[in-house]
């Protein structure tokens, strides 16, 4: 009767699912330094885990002072966007064994807005080019009593921006925000989207009006490099796209 | 040697600590609350129709642009045949004069809104973008004046 077990012990030794992936994570700390550092971790993980989680455990078990923000650890709350291996995603979406643990994994803040801490970024420009495009309804006239009704084809205009949640890491891969934190940014063009597409709203033209601005939609260079950013599967290009073609439209 | 390092190192550290923390780096023309917005005049539309500018004439460029290296570098002979006398064959007609006005036109033009845009993204100082938006300006109109008047102004018996 003891063999077996034994035997299965074994064989789930030989089968363990935990490998050694090295992790680079750029840190930068400004009461030690005023250079950012690559710094390697090992660790022993789970190829199946995410990134958030060898994230915890760096932090928990290998160096406390590792500063990330992350909240519902379930790609909701959109705040531990980072540039993992080079690409803007959420570290509790991407799982290990997706991004070649052979090789190191590079960890690192999202470009174009400054670093305060490690992976902690000022996130105060891209929230203020959120509120400049007007992000709540706006109606005239009286309140009905009841709700305001939409049909299901209304609704659909604009589904696919209602998905945002304010990540970053579209805005932050995006070239001409790199260069000039001016630009809008594709993020706020999809919120703005979503409400000019809204056939409850009333207040479009405004926002189509401030898009049209020098720093507007027509600085997009159309590279997709937020819709390949996107972890919610938006197609920003594809909106910044329809915000163009409304301005246009509306012209002619 | 190694207490050398130690007291490198201790320097290092001592520049920065908790109450005086290294600056940070921040990434040029931040959107803030105080920042000024770039001057926007309600209502210009002159940004869509310099992207429309470029989309149409970009589909005519091709064309042009193809043809004319087609005829000048491939057909008949190739760059060789390029000659005063192959220019005054070609400008005798009114067809090539408007062909060749209206490429340098729209080619002046499509790159010198490319560059205009180019500068924007990269100049980081108000400055830097104006002086080179006006040597940008200055150049394009010098280079479209100059072709403009040859075109016109041609005259094939020039001795
Ligand atoms: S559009 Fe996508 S990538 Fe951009 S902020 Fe929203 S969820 Fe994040
Ligand atoms: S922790 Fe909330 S989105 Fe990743």
């Amino acid at each position: 009767m003891a063999t077996p077990v034994l035997d299965k012990v074994e064989a789930e030794a030989a089968a363990s699912p935990y490998i050694t992936a090295t992790f680079r994570i750029r840190r930068f700390n400004p009461e030690i330094s005023d250079e950012a550092t690559w710094e390697d971790f090992q660790v022993e993980i789970d190829p199946k885990e995410r990134v958030l989680d060898a994230l915890h455990k760096i932090k928990w078990e290998l160096d406390g002072s590792l500063t990330f923000r992350r909240s519902c650890a379930h790609g909701i709350c959109g705040s531990d966007a980072m540039r993992i291996n080079g690409k803007n995603r959420l570290a509790c979406k991407t799982l290990i064994k997706d991004i070649n643990p052979e090789k190191p994994i590079t960890v690192e803040a999202i470009k174009g807005l400054t670093v305060l801490k490690d992976l902690v970024v000022d996130m105060e420009p891209f929230f203020q080019a959120y509120r400049d495009v007007m992000p709540f309804l706006v109606t005239e006239g009286n309140e009905p009593t009841r709700e305001r009704l939409q049909s299901p084809e209304d609704r659909e205009r604009f589904d696919d921006t209602t998905k945002c949640i304010l990540c970053a890491a579209c805005t932050s891969s995006c070239p001409v925000f790199w260069n000039d934190g001016q630009y809008f940014g594709p993020a706020a063009i999809v919120n703005a989207h979503r409400f000019i597409f809204d056939s409850r709203d009333e207040a479009g033209e405004q926002r189509l009006e401030i898009l049209n601005d020098r720093d507007g939609v027509w600085r997009c260079r159309t590279t997709f490099n937020c819709t390949d950013a996107c972890p919610r599967g938006i197609e920003v290009t594809k909106a910044i796209q329809e915000v163009k073609r409304a301005l246009i439209t509306r012209r002619f | 040697m190694s207490a050398d390092t130690t007291a490198a190192t201790t320097d290092d550290v001592t520049l920065y600590d908790v109450d005086n923390p290294a600056p940070v780096i921040e990434p040029p023309r931040q959107r803030t609350k105080k920042t000024p917005r770039a001057p926007h005049k309600k209502g210009s539309n002159f940004e869509m129709y310099g992207w429309l500018f470029m989309r149409l004439s970009g589909i005519v460029l091709v064309v042009l642009v193809l043809g004319h290296l087609l005829i000048q570098l491939v057909l008949d002979g190739g760059v060789s045949k390029i000659g005063f006398a192959f220019v005054a064959g070609r400008w005798a007609s009114p067809f090539w004069q408007a062909w060749d006005l209206i490429m340098l036109w729209l080619a002046m033009l499509h790159g010198g809104n490319g560059l205009r845009t180019i500068i924007n993204d990269y100049a980081e100082r108000d400055n830097t973008r104006f002086w080179l938006k006006m040597l940008l300006y200055t150049a394009t109109a010098f280079t479209v004046l100059l072709g403009t008047l040859v075109i016109f102004t041609f005259d094939p018996n020039i001795r």
